[in-house]
């Protein structure tokens, strides 16, 4: 208040103040530098010490990754061609690109089969991912998964069009009862998906063509980073669905559905993920029928699915308990019934506040796919550990392919959080 | 005033509750409760916290679970049939303390949610609806915001508009202002006062004496589950019997 009414309490304003803008920010680089890297004496010094560090980091990275050759067809000629001088031998990488990335017996005549793979996944993808797009883009989505089997392991057509039939006609029935019961008409899919699978089988034998249009590759052939993308995505796109259910199972007020979920989380995030895939290797086929010969990748599949779904399903626990009581409260006295309540007004928020514990499971999920080189897969480090590195042209390559390795991953993990940021902002309607 | 307390009331029964009784646990929360609601009525229920007035409420649409005693809801019988919890739940709509609008849905999808999925309304009807009632509470200009970007009054006013959207023909209010500043308090007040002039059969838990005095048919004061006094308005505020509501009475009125 100013003096002329220090003496007295009372205080009328008559006439109100305008807003005015915020001081200026007085900017510029140098300022910027004095200000960040040099305020003080210790400070000073602290950036002189880390730019030195700085320098010899470089200093010692530098001419070695620029220096790197790659034209060379061994190690020795490599080492021939620097001639002491220090630098990378990255021409194991163009020497071995094929193998890194495809594995060492898939066809190199069929390797445009997973590439166009690779490219219709970000288009099928896409609809799923950014919300915006046109929702029957989805119907793409839903095709993908029979498109891209066909591809990669290619053979007689009528598999993959026997599977999606066997979909189409269990969903068919389910949204035909569903209006009943939910219970019955999940039964009465499954039934009818399970019917079409096995009379396709056999219509799907009578058909089998002499030359299938498509090669058959088996499941063994897969490798590079072919194979952990493949992993990576159909493990987390499996468990994503499963981890929900369980989450919901958990929270469920009927006591076998409860007890079934939370053994099932509890035992599988007990144990270390490379048994469960020494199980898959060797013990996961005596639980099938003899002769089913369930294939090694499903079997892989299914356990690492599992592992990752126990995960998901409890960080999906985090996010529905941090949802306030009130908003299944107000979505039970507005009518909504269990399955709208979940999906209408639960599950959305949930999700959306679990966002960074799920794509933190996806990235671990995606590199733990590494691990399958212990049970004779050959995965890119697999291929790295095996085949390259056994060779007698590069034993001793270490830096450069495992950093190739490194970076293939740091690229996919990072674009993973990228999106998920981008996701968290444009969910973020609570403005708080 | 006096003019509106005596609007419309039937001799058609709204609610029945008979001899209910609830427990948490070994704590028992509501005892012997009779309480027959008539359409067209309105009551406000008050009472020390802890009394149970809000469980009570809560009770007449299942979000609480009551042990003993029948609930009777338009002629529905309250059992653990699920089909009828959710049927009578659609009749009637309920207001909350802390409003409990979905932040991830606009303002206009808050509204037409339950009228499409429940109702099984079309979108555009349910739309036109929706703008009808948000009309009503007199802001259809916020409608495509999202709850977050409201103020406390226009939140709870909104969930007047999205309860009122499922056409409830009981409503139930929970301590609908408690949570809000005065000059918002009066915002909400003034359309639950329109609403009763409508003949809107309603029961709200309040501490909003004026409120009581202007659109109440009757007023139950509450006490350790019990209802310890009803009466019509203007006998209850000027001349409570029991010495427990004249306590309440002299504590909230006394300044």
């Amino acid at each position: 208040m100013s003096d002329t009414h220090a003496e007295s309490i009372a205080f009328v304003r008559e006439s109100s103040l305008p807003p005015a803008a915020p001081p200026d920010k007085v900017g510029g680089p140098l300022k910027w530098v004095k200000d960040n890297l040099f305020p003080t004496w210790a400070n000073a010094i602290l950036t002189l010490v880390a730019l030195y560090f700085l320098y010899l980091l470089l200093a010692g990275s530098l001419p070695w990754l620029l220096n790197g050759v790659w034209s060379a067809s061994s190690l020795s000629e490599c080492r021939e061609i620097l001639d002491g001088a220090s630098g990378a031998c990255f021409s194991v990488l163009s020497e071995r690109w094929h193998q890194l990335l495809f594995g060492f017996k898939y066809p190199s005549d069929q390797y445009w089969r997973p590439t166009l793979a690779l490219v219709l996944l970000f288009l099928a993808a896409a609809p799923v991912l950014f919300i915006d797009l046109p929702r029957k883009m989805l119907l793409f989505t839903g095709l993908y998964p029979f498109l891209a089997f066909w591809l990669i392991w290619g053979g007689p057509i009528w598999g993959p069009i026997f599977a999606l039939l066997g979909v189409v006609a269990g969903y068919i029935v389910y949204s035909r009862l569903v209006q009943k019961s939910f219970a019955m008409a999940l039964a009465g899919g499954i039934v009818a998906a399970v019917i079409v699978w096995y009379v396709g089988g056999f219509i799907g034998e009578a058909l089998r063509p002499a030359s299938p249009l498509l090669e058959a590759i088996p499941s063994r052939d897969l490798g590079g980073f072919m194979l952990n993308m493949m992993l990576g995505i159909t493990c987390v796109s499996l468990s994503l669905p499963i981890g929900i259910a369980l989450a919901l199972g958990r929270q469920s007020h009927l006591p076998i559905v409860k007890g079934i979920c939370v053994v099932f989380i509890e035992f599988v995030r007990g144990v270390p993920l490379i048994t469960l895939l020494f199980v898959a290797n060797v013990m996961l086929a005596y639980f099938f029928p003899p002769g089913s010969g369930v294939d090694l990748f499903i079997r892989v599949v299914i356990m690492i699915t599992m592992f990752s779904s126990a995960y998901i399903a409890e960080v999906i626990r985090g996010g529905l308990a941090a949802l306030p009581k009130g908003q299944y409260e107000a979505a039970d006295s507005l009518g909504l019934d269990y399955a709208q309540a979940m999906r209408l007004i639960i599950l959305p928020q949930a999700m959306k506040i679990s966002i960074p514990g799920i794509v933190n499971i996806a990235v671990g999920l995606f590199k733990d796919t590494t691990l399958v080189s212990v049970i004779s897969l050959f995965d890119i480090i697999g291929m790295i550990r095996g085949p390259i590195l056994a060779s007698t042209d590069w034993n001793g390559v270490y830096w450069e392919l495992f950093m190739f390795a490194s970076l293939l991953f740091f690229i996919v993990c990072y674009g993973i959080s990228q999106y998920s940021q981008w996701l968290e902002r444009r969910l973020a309607t609570d403005h708080r | 005033m006096a003019e509106t307390a005596q609007m419309k009331v039937s001799d058609e029964v709204a609610i029945r509750i008979d001899n209910m009784n609830k427990w948490y646990g070994a704590f028992h929360v509501l005892r012997d409760i009779d309480l027959t609601v008539h359409r067209g009525e309105r009551i406000v229920i008050c009472g020390p916290s802890g009394s149970g007035k809000s469980t009570l409420i809560r009770c007449i649409n299942a979000l609480e679970e009551h042990q003993k005693g029948s609930i009777e809801v338009d002629g529905t019988l309250l059992s653990s049939d699920l089909k009828n919890i959710d049927k009578i739940r659609s009749e009637v709509g309920m207001c909350f303390q802390h409003f409990n609008l979905f932040p991830h849905l606009t303002i206009l999808e808050n509204c037409t949610l339950a009228p499409i999925w429940v109702r099984k309304t079309p979108k555009k009807e349910a739309e036109e609806t929706a703008m009808h009632f948000l009309e009503k509470v007199k802001i259809p200009d916020q409608a495509n915001k999202y709850p977050g970007q409201l103020s406390g009054g226009q939140q709870q006013r909104v969930a007047i508009a999205r309860s009122l959207c499922m056409r409830p023909r009981i409503m139930l209010f929970d301590e609908p202002t408690s949570a809000l500043d005065p000059e918002m308090i009066k915002e909400v007040l003034d359309t639950m006062i329109e609403l009763a002039e409508e003949g809107m059969t309603m029961l709200c838990v309040t501490h909003e004496m004026g409120f009581a005095r202007q659109v109440a048919n009757r007023v139950i004061f509450m006490d350790e589950g019990q209802i310890v006094e009803q009466n019509e308005p203007e006998a209850f505020f000027n001349n409570p019997q029991s010495p427990r509501t004249q306590l309440f009475l002299s504590q909230i009125l006394g300044h």
